[in-house]
C-alpha cells in the first residue's frame, strides 16, 4: 500500500485541523441532520408520512450523548491537544457507541411514537438523516483504520463488534415498531423461505461454477491457444444484461422441459430456478477461470523447478506447491463471483426463481417502499458480509511473508 | 455460438468487421422488428401478438441509450474530477477513503441500489438516472485513481523539467498516460448501466427492459426474446466499441494489459 500516511505533506502546515477527512465527514453529518428528516411518521399506511427532525425524534439524553460523541470526534480531528495515534483510537472508541446510539434512538423513537399514536396502524420509517448518521461513523472508523495502518485482526474485531452491537439491538427488539420490521414480522415465514431460496440459488450456481471453472482455468494454462477464445466467450456472457440472459434462457428451457417430461418433472422449466442457476453459472465462470489461470500462471517457474529437483512428482508439485501458491488469487475470484451472484439473484426473482428479489419487485409493484427495503437491505448486507468473510479467507490463504 | 471466438483471437481488422456486422444487425433489428412478425408467429403460434408493438423498438432503444448516456456522462465527469482531486496534493488525504469506498460500494448489488434510490426519489426517468449515475461513479473513480497511479514518476519529472505547469502536466501527461485504464473503468461503468437500465423498467423508466418485463408478466416469451436480443446486442456492440477504444490508448509497455484494472 503506497498510502501509509495519507496526511503527509498536508499535515505539515500550521493548520488547526489535522484530519480534514474526519472534519468533512462530521460537517456532512451535521448538515444532513439539520437539513433532512430523521424519521417520518404516518398515522396509517395510506397517509404519507410527516417528516420528524432529530431533536424532535430523540430524547434529550440521546441527542445530548450523540453531541458529546460528535464533539469528541471533532476534538480528535484537530491538531491539538491529541497526538495522531491517540486521536485515532479515540475516534474508534467514539464511533462505535455513536452508531449504536443512533440505531437505538431510531428504534426507540418508533416505539414511543407508535405508543403515543395509540394505534398499531401508525407507521414510523427512518429518514435520510438517520441513514447519514449510520454511515458517518462507519466511514469515520474506516478512515481511522486506514490511517492507523492497523492489522487485519484489529479491523475484523472492530467490524464484528459493530455488527454484534447492531445484531444485539435487533435481538432486544429495539426496532420492533419500525414499519420495515412490521413488514418483516408480517412476512416472517416467507422471509426466511426467500432468504434460504436466495442462498440456495447462489450455492447451486457456485458449486458447479467451481467444478467447471477450476479445471478450465488449469486447462487454459496448459493450452495457450484455447485461452483467447474461451475468455472471449465468457466475457460475452458477462456483458449481456442479467435480465436479458435470464430471459433468453426461459424459451429454450421451457421447450426442453416440455419435450423431455423427465426433465420437466425434475423442475426444468422456463420459469423458476433452472434458468436462474444456468445464467448465474454463465456469469460466474469468467472470474473463476481467469483467476485460476492467473493464480497458476503466477507461480514462479523456478519454484516449480526447485520442487521437481527435490524429487516431488508432478502431482505432488501441483498439490503441495502450485495450489497453495495460487490459492489467494483463486479465492479472490471466488469472492468476486459470490458477491456478484448474490446481486444477480435479485433479478432472478423476475423469472420466478424466488429469493430476496421477490420482495423488491413486489414492493415496487405495490409502491410499498418498506417491502422493497425488506428485500434490498438484506441483499446488500449479504453481499457486504460475503465480501468481508471471503476477504478474510484470501488474507489467511496468503503464504506467510508475502504482502 | 461461434462468433464470440473471434472476439479475442481475431486480428484487428476482423474485430472491426465483427463490430460493424453486429452494429448492422442491431440497427436492423431495432428498425425492422415488426417485419419479423411472420417468423415469431411461426415460432409461437399460441400468442395473439407475437411482436411487441406498444412502443417501437427504435423508441425503446433511444430511451435506453439516453438513460445510459446521461448517467454515464455525469458519472464520468464527476468521477474523473473526484479522482483527479484526491490524487493532487490538496486532496491526497481523501484518497484512501475514496478508494476504499469505491471498492466497497461496488459490492452493493446494482439492482438493490436501484430499488432503494428510485422509490426514495420518486419513480420514473430522473430517479433512475440518479441511481445509474451513483453506481456508475464507482468503477470510474477506482480506475481513474489506479490509472493516475500508474504514471511513471520519471514522466512527471521530465514534464516538470520542461517547465510545464501543473494543469499542463495533468492534461498532457498524466491523463493521456492513464487513459487506457480510465477507459477500462468507463467501459465497466457503461456495461453495468446498460444492464441496470434494463431493470429500470420495473421502476417506471422506459427502456429495452420494458418488453422483457411485459413478456415475463404476460407470459409472452416472444416479447422476452425480442427485448433480450436487442439489449444483449446493444451491450455487446458497446463493449466491443470500448475494446477498440482501449486499444487506441494502449502504449507499447501496456500491451500485456490487465495492470491496474
Amino acid at each position: 500500500m503506497p498510502d501509509t500516511s495519507p496526511e503527509d505533506g498536508a499535515e505539515g502546515g500550521g493548520r488547526i485541523v489535522a484530519n480534514r477527512v474526519l472534519m468533512t465527514l462530521l460537517v456532512a453529518g451535521l448538515l444532513g441532520v439539520v437539513l433532512l428528516p430523521f424519521a417520518s411518521m404516518a398515522p396509517n399506511r395510506l397517509v404519507s408520512g410527516q417528516p420528524v427532525g432529530l431533536l424532535e425524534a430523540l430524547l434529550p439524553w440521546q441527542w445530548g450523548a450523540l453531541l458529546v460523541l460528535a464533539g469528541t470526534m471533532t476534538l480528535a480531528a484537530l491538531r491539538r491537544p491529541l497526538a495522531r495515534t491517540p486521536a485515532r483510537l479515540l475516534v474508534l472508541a467514539a464511533a462505535l457507541p455513536f452508531l449504536l446510539l443512533v440505531m437505538y434512538g431510531g428504534g426507540d423513537y418508533a416505539t414511543r411514537a407508535v405508543a403515543e399514536a395509540g394505534s398499531p396502524a401508525a407507521r414510523v420509517s427512518l429518514g435520510a438523516a438517520f441513514w447519514i448518521l449510520v454511515f458517518a461513523p462507519v466511514l469515520v472508523a474506516l478512515d481511522a483504520f486506514l490511517r492507523l495502518n492497523a492489522g487485519m485482526p484489529a479491523k475484523i474485531g472492530y467490524t464484528l463488534l459493530m455488527a454484534g452491537g447492531v445484531a444485539a439491538l435487533f435481538w432486544a427488539g429495539v426496532f420492533h415498531d419500525l414499519s420495515i420490521m412490521r413488514e418483516y414480522l408480517n412476512q416472517r415465514d416467507v422471509f426466511a423461505a426467500q432468504l434460504l431460496a436466495h442462498l440456495g440459488l447462489v450455492s447451486a450456481a457456485l458449486v458447479p461454477t467451481l467444478l467447471i471453472g477450476l479445471p478450465l482455468g488449469l486447462l487454459v494454462r496448459r493450452k495457450a491457444k484455447a485461452r483467447g477464445p474461451l475468455f472471449g466467450l465468457l466475457n460475452f456472457f458477462q456483458t449481456i444484461p442479467s435480465i436479458a440472459l435470464f430471459g433468453l434462457l426461459v424459451a429454450p428451457l421451457s421447450a426442453l422441459g416440455e419435450a423431455v417430461p423427465v426433465l420437466g418433472a425434475m423442475g426444468v422449466s422456463g420459469i423458476g430456478a433452472a434458468p436462474a442457476i444456468i445464467a448465474l453459472i454463465l456469469y460466474s465462470l469468467l472470474p473463476v477461470v481467469r483467476n485460476t489461470y492467473a493464480g497458476f500462471a503466477g507461480v514462479p517457474a523456478s519454484t516449480i523447478e526447485a520442487a521437481r529437483g527435490m524429487g516431488l512428482t508432478r502431482r505432488q508439485v501441483l498439490w503441495q506447491v502450485e495450489v497453495p501458491l495460487a490459492l489467494p488469487v483463486i479465492l479472490s475470484g471466488l469472492r468476486i463471483v459470490t458477491v456478484q451472484a448474490i446481486g444477480l439473484t435479485v433479478v432472478a426473482a423476475l423469472i420466478g426463481a424466488g429469493g430476496l428479489g421477490t420482495f423488491i419487485f413486489q414492493g415496487l409493484g405495490q409502491y410499498a417502499i418498506d417491502l422493497v427495503l425488506l428485500g434490498a437491505i438484506p441483499t446488500i448486507v449479504l453481499a457486504v458480509a460475503a465480501d468481508f468473510f471471503l476477504q478474510i479467507l484470501v488474507t489467511l490463504s496468503k503464504p506467510e511473508g508475502s504482502a | 455460438m461461434t462468433t464470440p471466438t473471434v472476439l479475442v483471437s481475431g486480428t484487428d481488422a476482423r474485430r472491426w468487421m465483427l463490430l460493424g456486422a453486429l452494429s448492422l444487425l442491431l440497427a436492423a433489428l431495432v428498425l425492422f422488428m415488426r417485419d419479423l412478425e411472420p417468423l415469431f408467429r411461426d415460432a409461437f403460434p399460441d400468442l395473439d401478438t407475437p411482436v411487441y408493438v406498444r412502443e417501437t423498438f427504435l423508441q425503446l432503444t433511444l430511451d435506453h441509450i439516453v438513460l445510459v448516456l446521461v448517467s454515464s456522462a455525469i458519472s464520468v465527469s464527476v468521477g474523473v474530477a473526484a479522482a483527479v482531486f484526491v490524487t493532487r496534493r490538496m486532496g491526497r488525504e481523501f484518497e484512501p477513503l475514496v478508494s476504499a469506498l469505491s471498492a466497497i460500494g461496488q459490492t452493493f448489488p446494482p439492482a438493490a441500489v436501484l430499488a432503494i434510490v428510485v422509490p426514495l426519489a420518486g419513480f420514473g426517468f430522473t430517479p433512475t438516472i440518479v441511481a445509474l449515475t451513483l453506481y456508475g461513479l464507482l468503477p470510474v473513480v477506482q480506475n481513474t485513481i489506479a490509472g493516475l497511479g500508474t504514471v511513471p514518476p520519471a514522466a512527471l519529472e521530465a514534464a516538470r523539467g520542461t517547465g510545464m505547469s501543473r494543469w499542463q502536466i495533468l492534461f498532457r501527461v498524466e491523463l493521456p498516460l492513464a487513459m487506457r485504464v480510465i477507459i477500462a473503468g468507463v467501459r465497466v461503468s457503461v456495461i453495468i448501466n446498460i444492464g441496470t437500465a434494463t431493470i429500470g423498467s420495473t421502476v417506471g423508466a422506459k427502456s429495452l427492459g420494458t418488453p422483457i418485463i411485459a413478456g415475463l408478466v404476460g407470459d409472452n416469451i416472444a416479447y422476452v426474446i425480442q427485448g433480450a436480443v436487442v439489449v444483449g446486442l446493444l451491450a455487446i456492440v458497446t463493449d466491443l466499441a470500448f475494446e477498440r477504444l482501449e486499444r487506441r490508448f494502449t502504449f507499447g509497455a501496456q500491451a500485456g494489459g490487465g495492470a491496474g484494472a
